[in-house]
Formats: structure tokens, sequence, C-alpha cells
């Protein structure tokens, strides 16, 4: 595993984007414990709505006189938990269709590629708005919207992986020892075929926060009085150019989390080639 | 050693290509092998030499079972084991095992060379974990490397190491038979001396039987029994390596030794004893494959492809003028080296 | 006649993630005009770096650390990376790599490539624009004719993927001649090659080198090779030029214990099929003596503590052993 690690920490740009993701998911897992005004997830203080930042409120209040840097701290679970649900879900279900259509050729093949290609049409907020018509627009809605058009991307990946190691050396020399297709797919071609499909997820997990922030903005996402980060953007519209405090935060929170899993993401492609990927 | 061949093929063809997919261009179909027929001697070392397109890699695959063949019959201990899928054929062949041109390609990646090694065991029925161990390790100092090997990778090994770790792999399933498909190219020379010997220890130890695919003449004339000649598909020539080497009679037997650089060599020089490129073997010819580049060639030859004919005991060649003494403009001179003389 | 290249106490190191580790240890060769000298070495021992110092394409993170290259009475370490293309490469230095397949580029028709290299290298004859162009178009064709190439005249016009191995390789030749260098440069050419194919293309770089005046200096691990190609032999080991001289002089009588060791592993020679043994020393940590000593039978305590000065071997071979001196 050194090699790796080395090798990533050469890379100033993915350390950075490491220690970010690393922030938010320390954040995320002790937001509560951190925020100064963790009951500011609901409650409302009308009294003090719309401060600018200070020291007692570091990003100011929001219309309901909310402390944002708290908000901002609580919604950050919020963003992680949808970025890994979506993006583990698509992987649930995009990896085993890869690896389905890429070991054996033939029409099931074709048949999985093509509608993969359809959804990959698809756009992910057109989905979303049209699921939120149906189910009511809900964190719900938005995450399953947003799995149901990222898993392609996975199967794509798994593909052209798993058709190129099928016809590798090392798996002729496995058939010829006598190995089943069960131990070949399983054993041999998925953890192989893993590595661009973590570069992949990486990058899928900012992505995702992004995407999840517009649905927010939209109102097609998290509804009030969920700490959501663009949901806050959506509320600050209203307020602004005034109390510019309002959006500028929650935005900043969204730009370094996107920003710190494509560094990572990004690094972790560099690392990802096949003369390291062979020392372990 | 039973005198019975442990392996027969009787006019054995393979056709590759000439699927038609769903939606997919026809891929015109080609003969890699034609009509082979063959007997493999227990404990012997027969060698399949030939340049690229000769079949010599798709007759080895075939015989292993991953390639089916498209005609004839194969028997291996006396049983016939043709006719079956690529996972039948494994199953039923499965005292027949195969090394790679490239060792270091044909292991995992991502596993230790110990799991590597213990999965063949794994696979065939062993299911005490340190039973698995204790015979990796036994067979990892059999091939001449330390049983630490079993805890690194493929990658930090060198090739001619790769080479012992993928012939550990094959002899953990205690075959009889091995193909080795070019095993010393790549090597060092110094590395390939050493792989050589161990495989002539390891024919010993196991008891086995080499199927040698190789196009280096000078490891083919010192290390083999008997030798094939294969040209396009069909096997041109074949005896033993001192006959082979010392009588070679098939006009393209003695285009080859002609041409390959030796040691003791006659300096390159004159008019060209070669002629033309390398065959495409999608071209089907009727009558003799190598009548377009033979020196001897009459019109006679293009009518019917010459099948093998005995020319002398233990030696057959396939050609519709081997009986002709004068092989003009075919004066190969030195090509028996000093390895042949002594063992004459 | 001063030699057309000379090679004197090359020193070649690479910065690795794990140290600095010496490729070229001290290295030398020479090279006569009109003659064909081969390179002979096992993998590791510097063949490619020393290749790549003469013709000025180290990677990055090498550095020469000390010698000289004199080619045709200039020190090639010298010129400027500007000098060498313009006036050095492809137009007095040729260069046949090894991998006919990977030096051509699959998307271009071979004609625009090779006219390519004569654009820029050729030397200057007068002409210019179109007319320029023609002669080259007729050089070309006339080059590949010698190739024994078929149908050259629209040879030009195919792709790469159009040509056999050796028909690459052929036209990789023709590059290489293309214009008129004095010292062409083969680095395994005929390695990735079938054995027929092989032999053709070793005569005709013999016959090339007659009637061309060319010098040849051929990389190569094959010593059946060179039996066959080359006048002079130049044995590399661990960075160092450990023996060199006339082919025969030195296949007939090995002087170097490593070069013995080397050719009693030929099959053509060998009794019993022995390697070497030990291994080569790491780049990253050379002993003090001689490089061969852990590994030679003829060792004694004086060649374990210092490096060993040329000697002369009966032969005439030029050789870096203490038995010789």
């Amino acid at each position: 595993m050194s090699p790796i690690f080395r090798k990533l920490a050469r890379d100033l740009p993915a350390m950075l984007g490491l220690a970010i993701v690393v922030f938010v998911l320390l954040i995320a897992i002790f937001g509560p414990l951190l925020a100064p005004y963790p009951e500011d997830a609901a409650a409302s203080h009308l009294a003090r709505r719309l401060k600018p930042p200070s020291a007692a409120f570091p990003f100011g209040t929001d219309n309901l006189g909310r402390d944002i840097f708290s908000r901002v701290i609580l919604g950050a679970r919020g963003a992680l938990s949808i970025a890994l649900t979506v993006v583990s879900t698509a992987m649930l279900i995009g990896v085993p269709l890869g690896l389905i259509a890429g070991y054996r050729g033939g029409w099931l093949s074709e048949g999985i590629m093509r509608v993969t290609d359809v959804v990959l049409a698809i756009p992910q907020l057109i989905l979303a708005l049209a699921l939120a018509q149906l189910m009511s627009p809900s964190l719900e809605s938005a995450m399953l919207a947003l799995s149901l058009t990222y898993w392609p991307y996975f199967t794509r990946i798994v593909y052209a992986e798993t058709r190129r190691l099928s016809s590798s050396l090392f798996v002729d020399a496995l058939r010829g020892i006598g190995a089943g297709s069960g131990r070949i797919v399983f054993l041999h071609i998925l953890p192989n075929a893993l590595s661009p499909v973590i570069v992949r997820a990486t990058i899928g997990l900012g992505f995702t926060i992004l995407v999840a922030a517009v649905l927010g903005f939209l109102g097609m996402g998290a509804t009030p009085p969920a700490p959501d980060w663009g949901l806050a953007i959506a509320e600050s519209r209203t307020y602004l150019p005034r109390a510019w405090w309002y959006a500028t935060f929650p935005g900043l929170a969204i730009l370094i989390t996107v920003m710190g899993f494509n560094l990572l993401g990004d690094g972790l492609r560099d690392i990802v080639d096949p003369r390291i990927r062979r020392s372990r | 050693m039973t005198p019975d061949p442990i392996l027969t093929l009787r006019d054995v063809s393979v056709r590759l290509g000439g699927r038609k997919g769903f939606l997919q261009r026809t891929v015109l179909p080609v003969q890699a092998v034609k009509q082979v027929s063959l007997d493999l001697r227990s404990g012997e070392i027969l060698s399949l030499v030939g340049e690229s397109g000769c079949g010599k890699t798709t007759l080895g695959r075939t015989i292993l079972g991953l390639q089916r063949e498209s005609e004839g019959e194969i028997l291996l201990e006396g049983r016939r084991v043709s006719g079956l899928t690529p996972e039948a054929a494994r199953r039923a062949r499965s005292i027949v095992q195969y090394s790679h041109q490239d060792a270091g390609a044909a292991l995992d990646p991502w596993w230790s060379i110990g799991r590597t090694l213990e999965e063949g065991l794994r696979i065939h029925g062993v299911r005490n974990a340190s039973e698995r161990r204790d015979r990796v390790a036994s067979m990892l100092q059999a091939v001449g490397l330390d049983p630490t090997s079993a805890r690194r990778y493929p990658h930090e090994f060198s090739g001619g190491q790769l080479r012992r770790l993928a012939l550990a792999r094959i002899l953990l399933l205690q075959p009889r038979v091995l193909i080795l498909d070019e095993p010393t190219s790549g090597l060092d020379m110094s590395v390939q001396a050493t792989v050589l010997n161990l495989l002539l220890e390891l024919r010993e130890t196991f008891s086995l039987t080499y199927l040698f695919i190789s196009h280096d003449l000078s490891v083919v004339e010192r290390l083999s029994d008997r030798v094939a000649i294969m040209y396009l598909g069909r096997i041109v020539e074949l005896g033993t390596a001192n006959t082979v080497f010392g009588h070679p009679t098939h006009p393209y037997t003695r285009t080859l030794l002609a041409a390959a650089p030796r040691l003791s060599g006659r300096r390159a020089s004159g008019p060209s004893l070669v002629r033309g490129d390398p065959p495409n073997p999608r071209l089907v010819l009727p009558g003799c494959s190598f009548f377009d580049r033979c020196p001897i060639g009459v019109p006679a030859c293009q009518e019917a492809a010459p099948k093998l004919q005995p020319v002398a005991t233990g030696h057959e060649v396939a050609c519709h003028r081997a009986d002709v003494e004068e092989k003009q403009g075919l004066a190969v001179g030195q090509t028996a080296s000093i390895g042949a003389k002594r063992r004459a | 006649m001063i030699p057309v290249l000379s090679v004197r106490g090359l020193k070649v190191s690479i910065r690795t993630d794990e140290g600095r580790a010496e490729i070229l240890d001290d290295i030398g060769l020479t090279l006569e005009r009109g003659r064909i000298l081969g390179v002979v070495g096992e993998s590791g021992c510097g063949k490619s770096t020393l290749i790549r110092s003469i013709m000025g394409i180290l990677p990055r993170a090498a550095t020469v650390d000390g010698g000289e290259v004199w080619f045709e009475g200039e020190n090639l370490l010298a010129f400027s990376e500007a000098e060498l293309n313009d006036g050095v490469r492809s137009s007095r230095i040729g260069f046949i790599p090894q991998d006919p397949l990977l030096a051509l580029n699959p998307v271009f028709k071979v004609g625009t490539q090779m006219l390519e290299i004569m654009r820029w290298h050729a030397p200057p004859d007068g002409l210019r624009g179109a007319a320029r162009q023609r002669a080259h178009v007729g050089r070309l064709v006339g080059l590949l004719k010698r190739m024994q190439v078929p149908d050259p005249e629209t040879a030009l016009e195919r792709y790469p993927h159009q040509f056999s191995g050796g028909q690459r390789q052929r036209l990789l030749i023709a590059a290489a001649l293309a214009c008129a260098p004095g010292l062409v440069i083969a680095d395994e050419p005929t390695t990735a090659l079938d054995v027929t194919t092989q032999h053709q293309i070793l005569l005709l770089l013999r016959e090339l080198v007659a009637e061309f005046g060319i010098s040849l200096l051929f990389v190569t691990h094959d010593f059946g090779v060179v039996a066959e190609l080359c006048d002079d032999l130049c044995v590399i080991y661990a960075g160092q030029t450990v023996e060199a001289g006339p082919v025969q002089a030195i296949l007939d009588a090995p002087s170097h214990p490593y070069t013995r060791a080397l050719l009693a592993c030929h099959p053509d020679r060998a009794t019993t099929f022995l390697g070497i043994p030990g291994s080569v020393p790491s780049p990253l940590a050379r002993p003090p003596g001689c490089l061969f000593a852990p590994r030679c039978g003829d060792a004694r305590a004086l060649c374990l503590a210092a490096r060993p000065p040329q000697g002369q071997a009966r032969s005439g071979a030029e050789v870096r052993c203490v038995q010789f001196t």
C-alpha cells in the first residue's frame, strides 16, 4: 500500500483535496457537537434576524435569526449523506450490469449497453423534477432521481474494463487451470476493474453534492427547515444583496467541498495507472 | 514410462474466425491448422517450430482445449477427448497444462504469488489451507525460488523468476504434459540457460512430457528429442532433432536453417537464400502452400497438398519432391552446430 | 583515419525514487569508418542508455556525469539540443528503432512521415518548394526499391498497418538512410521479426553498409546475429565495456570472464545448461572493485578492491580485466 500513498503524498493538489474531504467528513460526523447553536437546525429567533457576521455569529444570521455558521456545519451531514447514498446506489446498480455486459457478449450485453445509452441521455434535473411531481418534493425523491441517472457512468467504465480484462492473458491462464466464470469475474476481473470505478465515484460524490444543492435551490430536494446548503441559497435570494452573508457562506461550503472531492479524484486517477496499480 | 503415445492427434484442423455476430461484420475464417497428425510419446520433448502464422500457437491451444478443433480426433492416454467445449475439454484434459509466452502477464497483478499458486489447488478441491500452503512452499523450492516469494507480487520479480512462478503454478496441478509456449523468449541468455536447465530437471523429477513451441532454432536443437516444422498450418517435416537438423529435407526446413543466425555462423553474404515474405494465412492456395517461395517447386506441386510421408525411419516429410537430391540454390553449409555434431 | 564514433569514459546516472542510479560507468566504444560494430549485453546493462546518450535523447532525470562522445571529430555532448536536432539527428546520424509498429504514426501515410523527415533533415540541394519535394519523393522511391519493398511507387501512399513487420522495418531503414547519414544506429531492429525475415534484413544491412559507405552501430542481445553481421564487437556489462575487438577473434577466443561465461550459455556452445551464478550489481549500489568480480570464477582479492584497468588480450581485443594487464 505504501507506494500508492507515497506517490499520492507528492501530489499537492490531491493532498489538499484529501484534507478537505477529511475535514468535511469530520464536520459531518461531529456536527451537532461542533455547532455553537445546534438547536438552530429548526428553531427560529426572529429577534436577531439578518444580522451580519460578528463574533457571536461568525457567518451572520438568516431571515429566521438562525446562526448560519451552525447551519452550514449541520448541512454537511445532509450533503454527504445524499452524496454517499446516491453514489453507492448507482454503483450497486451499475457495476454488476457492467460486469455482466462485459464478460459475456451477445444480445444480453448489447441490450444492457443500449439501455445504458438511453438512460445516459436523460438529464438528471429533468428526471428529478418529474419524480418530484410524482412523489412530492423531498430528499428521497431527489436521491432516487440522482441514483437512477448516475448508474450508467459506472456501467460504462466497468463494461470497458471487463471487456479488456476478459481477453487478458491472466484470465486466459485462469481458464487454462480450470477456473470457472464466477471465480474469474468476481475474484479477478472485479478487483482489477475497481480502480477507475473508485476514481469515478470520488468525483461523483462532489458532483452529486452540487446537483443536490441545485435541486435544493429549486425546491425539489430538501424541504425547510432543513439546514441544506442549496436550500439556504434559495432562501437567501430575497435578501440579496444586502444580506450577502446569507448566500455566500453556504455557497462557499458547496464550492470547497466539491473542489475537495474533485482534487482527490484527480489525484487518484493519476496514481491508478497500471504501474502503480500492481504494487499493493 | 509407457511407450504408447500419451497424446495422439489425427487429422486435426482448426478454423479461426468466420463467426457472424448479430449486427457484426463477417470475419473471414482462417485455416490456422490443417490436418495435423502427431503422436506425443511419454517423457519426450517434442518441439513445434515455425514462424508467425504457421499455427504452432493455435495447435498448442487446441491441444490444451481452450481452442476447439474444427475437425479431427484427439486422444489423451488412449481416451477420446476431442469434440468438447472449452470448459469440458479442460476438465477432460486436466493432465495437460500450458505455460504462456509472457509469464508475467499470465498472473493476476492484484493477487499475491501465494494466493495465485494456491488458487489452482483450491479449484481442484484441496480445502485444507495449511496443506495448500505447504505444497506451495515446497513447489517454490522445487523451481528454485525462496518460499517467502509467496508473500510478494508479480511486478517484484524478474523475467526468469516469473517463468519459474508460472511453472510452479501449473506443476502444482500434477500434470503429465506441459505445453510450453516460447518459454525462453525475452530472457537474457544466462537466464535462459538456467530456465532450460530447470525444465530438464523438472522433467526428471515429475516425469513430464513437453510440447515445446519455439522459433529459436539453437535452443530447439539443444533441447528437443523430436522436432516438427510447421508452415501455414501443416507439419512439413517431423523427426528426431539429429535428423531434422542434420539432414533437413523439406525446402522450408532448409530455408529456415539457412536463415537462422548461429554462433558458428557463416557470414551473412551472397544472394539471400530466403525468398519472399512470410505468407498470409488467409490466402488459400491449391496444392503445396510453400510453392510460391520454393526453389525447387514444379507445376505438379500445385495440384495437391503434399502429405507427411516417411523418407527414413522416424523421419517424415511433406513434399512432393522429397526425393530430389540436388536442392538447387540451397547450399545450407554449416547448419549442424557443434552440439549436434557431438550428439551424433 | 579517425573513427567515425568514439565514446570515451562516459558516465550517466539517473535520479530515481530510491536514489541516484549509475547506469553507465566509464563506458567506451570505437566504431571505425565503414564497419559494423555490434554492441552486446543483457538486459539492464545500459545499451539503450548508451544509444540515447549518443543521440542526446536521455530522459530528463538523467545526467551525463563525465566522458566524451566524439562523432566525426566533434564532441556531441557539447552540442545544444537545437544543434543536435538540426544538424545531427537524421541528417548525419540515422536511427533504426526496435519496433517498427511503434515507431510509425498509424494515422499518417508512410510517405507523409518519411517526407517530413526529409523536409527537415535532408542536406540542401539547391532546390526549393515543389521541385525539392519531387526530388525527395524520387530519392525515397529509389531507396524503397533498393529495400525490395513491393510496389515502391504506391508504397508511399499506404498506411503503416498495410505493411508486414518485415516491410515496415525496411521502411524504417529507408527512412534512416533518406538523408544520407554517415552513421546509422540500429537498436535491436530484428528482434521482433521472424527468422527468415531477420536473415533478409541482416543481408540487406550488410549490402547497404558497403554500397552507401555508412558505418553501422548495431545493438543486440543475440550473439548469433553478431556472428553473422558484425565486424567488431563490444560487450557491455553493468554499464561498462568489458571486452571490445574484432568479432571472430572474440568469438573464437573470448578473454573476459563475463564474455566467456555468456558465450558458454549459448545453446550452440553449451554442453550443459548453466547460467551465470549471482546477479548484476544494482546501479544504486556499485561495488568498489571489478563489477563482475562477485560472479567471476577467476576473481582474486585484487579484483574486489579496485576497478580493473583496460588491458589487451592476445586475440587483439581490449579487455577490462586484471588478467590481461
